[in-house]
């Protein structure tokens, strides 16, 4: 995928809706803080599909729910999200309300839970569209719920039944009807494949990538399936233990993967050529204490002196591709000596 | 919206057709206890005060010289033919000492109950969202308090304080003297009868008597209820369509109410039916405390005297209520969470 290709799908005019500047979230554990997301920066541009993947417990669903400011009491947070010229951080109650929904719009993991058990699938409705929009009548409700309800593939018969009556795949097009009857600008969606058959993730994935091209909506794909991405979005971050260590045009990271976690990540991948089940040894960090230098670092295949000293910067191998890796420098940072491998036994007891 | 509400019949029309087999089965456990319980009932009840014959007589009477299935016919026959017999020691058909003092004990167990709901489940909202405050420490203080002190403490302390030393209730009875013999009887529901009679003076003394009996009792629940509401309501509000609902930018008080508080109460429901059967064993504590007229205070009378049929016929009563009562609360559930329908 090129620059040419994301601007046809984006509006390509440079103004992000949505930027995050160093974000961090830290929960309050028994043992210490723990830093789910550490300094991320991240940019997504309006109609833009970005994927963001990583192990399990490396932040990303953290980062997807403070997205619209969805953190649990006991996390804490700094840094900046900008949505649209404002900080979401910043927000009053009654502006993040107004923020979840019409703006910002978040499909989860596991569809059978999501929908309350004791109401019909038209008060979902019904409460979804009044939060936001109090003045619209029964009526209209109706139509443009079935409207949207048409669009995922749920006959209007269905309107008035109970979640239970319904299939997991067809509780997760309900759950994106939901979403999209506020018509979002940007919808996060959180592994919104990982609990059904091939099948229905194929259906799924159709779906949001129709929608994307017809209401120009922004999509945020939080996923740990390369193929997903390959399939679905135009650029891709990847995630390791809180931080970025890797973003770019999908087509540039999958075919130069410059960060060596990014590099393992698409070995371990399954295709039809594959001969040998490739992974990465040791599993991802304690968040409470997290290696010092370079998280990946004690996994790293790679690793030199100054991957266990320093926190790797920002550098561009390549136009539109950013890795936070020492390898590719600068080298006027790295100190004396800092090139040299690192001795390091891998853990092989603990596979992830 | 059809179909659901033939699918909801057609379930409370199963639950009650299941509710026989279930009568008959309590039915035969308490005619087999009644006959393990040693010794001659007529003898054990008259023993020593009549001569052997009229003994003889009353046996042939109540039907104990027959062999043990025509006994056990007879006493089903007679259940369902609200036919209980008369009481040996007192001489009464079993059915009038059920209606009167059962309306006793089901006036006091039902305001006790509204008293428990109430306290409950308000105290167990409040307690949950407040978590971890004083406010919440200090509700799950008085929730274990009052449901770990025993009815007839808390029912003595009452009358010390508010009957004996401040005198603003009355420390015993069903209604004063004056009432209890003038007021005209309809439903033997006091508080009833006085309203269908419109007469208010008497319906404040009715009332006064029954605070502190229901409000002992209620106290003994709304403990159980406060707790089981508070973890409930904490439980759904880190629920996944909770989380969902904040998503879609549903208003919190909403997402509260409508969502964690709401869902929360399902089991809560199924508690106060199994406390509600709790309480008519509570209550003969507290009639007893308090010298109310009820059931479960006649029925202790009886067992004293060996009242066989006295005994017998009250008990079956309480059995009977229980299966009612677990019916109509899966009839509640069923109206409440669409998922026990199927």
């Amino acid at each position: 995928m090129t620059t040419a290709n994301r601007n046809a799908s984006g509006n390509g005019d440079g103004e992000p809706i949505l930027s995050v500047r160093d974000l961090r979230v830290w929960y309050g554990t028994a043992k210490g803080a723990a830093q789910a997301v550490d300094r991320v920066s991240l940019d997504i541009a309006p109609g833009e599909a970005v994927g963001l993947v990583g192990e399990s417990g490396c932040g990303k669903s953290t980062l997807g729910r403070a997205l619209m400011g969805l953190t649990p009491q006991s996390a804490a947070h700094d840094g900046k999200i900008i949505y649209r010229g404002q900080d979401v951080l910043a927000m009053t109650r009654r502006q993040r309300h107004a923020l979840r929904g019409p703006e910002i719009g978040l499909i989860f993991q596991e569809p059978m839970t999501r929908l309350n058990p004791l109401m019909r699938i038209d008060d979902h409705f019904d409460e979804t569209v009044r939060a936001h929009e109090p003045g619209l009548s029964r009526a209209e409700i109706k139509r443009r719920s079935l409207e949207t309800l048409g669009h995922v593939g749920i006959p209007p018969t269905r309107f008035h039944q109970y979640p239970h009556e319904f299939s997991g795949g067809m509780r997760q097009r309900i759950m994106i009807a939901l979403a999209l009857v506020l018509k979002p600008k940007l919808l996060i969606a959180d592994e919104p494949t990982t609990s059904l058959d091939v099948l229905v993730e194929a259906q799924i994935l159709r779906l949001l990538k129709d929608l994307q091209t017809e209401f120009g909506t922004a999509l945020l794909m939080i996923t740990h399936n390369l193929g997903i991405v390959a399939e679905a979005c135009d650029r891709m971050a990847v995630m390791y233990a809180g931080r970025v260590a890797e973003d770019g045009e999908v087509g540039s990271v999958f075919a130069n993967p410059g960060h060596p976690y990014t590099r393992e990540l698409l070995r371990s991948t399954i295709s039809l050529s594959t001969k040998q089940l490739s992974h990465i040894p040791g599993s991802p960090p304690n968040l409470v204490t997290p290696p010092d230098g370079c998280r990946f670092h004690p996994r790293c295949p790679d690793a030199m002196q100054v991957c266990a000293q320093k926190v790797p910067v920002a550098t561009h191998p390549r136009p539109g591709q950013r890795v936070y890796c020492w390898r590719h420098g600068p080298d006027d940072r790295i100190p004396d000596g800092g090139e040299q491998p690192l001795q390091q036994e891998f853990d092989h007891v603990d596979e992830a | 919206m059809a179909s659901q509400t033939t699918s909801l019949r057609a379930y409370a029309l199963s639950r009650l057709v299941l509710a026989v087999p279930m009568i008959l089965i309590l039915l035969s456990f308490v005619f087999l206890l009644m006959r393990v319980a040693p010794g001659d009932p007529v003898a054990a009840a008259l023993g020593g005060k009549v001569s052997q014959e009229v003994l003889e007589r009353k046996r042939a009477a109540m039907g104990l010289d027959e062999p043990i299935y025509v006994q056990f016919a007879d006493y089903i026959s007679d259940v369902f033919t609200l036919d209980f017999g008369m009481t040996i020691t007192d001489n009464r058909p079993v059915l009038e000492v059920i209606l009167n003092n059962g309306a006793a004990t089901l006036e006091l167990v039902f305001f006790a109950m509204v008293i428990a709901t109430t306290l409950g489940i308000l105290l167990g909202l409040i307690t949950g969202r407040l978590r971890d405050t004083p406010i919440d420490v200090t509700g799950r203080l008085f929730g274990i308090f009052v449901y770990a002190t025993p009815v007839f403490f808390l029912g003595f302390l009452g009358q010390l304080i508010f009957g004996a030393g401040l005198n603003w209730l009355p420390a015993s009875g069903r209604a004063s003297p004056m009432v209890q013999y003038t007021l005209e009887r309809t439903t033997n529901l006091l508080v009833l009868d006085a309203i269908i009679a419109g007469n208010w003076t008497a319906l404040w003394d009715v009332v006064r008597h029954l605070i502190m009996p229901a409000t002992t009792l209620g106290l003994l629940i709304t403990g159980v209820l406060l707790r089981m509401v508070r973890v409930n309501l904490l439980q759904t509000l880190q629920g996944d369509y909770v989380e969902a609902a904040r998503a879609r930018g549903v208003s919190e008080p909403r997402v509260v109410y409508k969502h964690a508080f709401r869902n929360a109460l399902v089991p809560v429901v199924t508690m106060i039916g199994l406390q509600f059967a709790l309480m008519m064993s509570g209550a003969i504590l507290t009639e007893t405390t308090f010298n109310w007229p009820g059931l479960g205070n006649q029925l202790v009378r009886y067992l004293n005297n060996r009242d066989y049929t006295g005994v017998q016929g009250i008990i079956t009563f309480f059995a009977v209520v229980v299966v009612l009562i677990s019916v109509v609360i899966d009839f509640v559930n069923a109206w409440i969470d669409p998922r026990v329908r199927y």
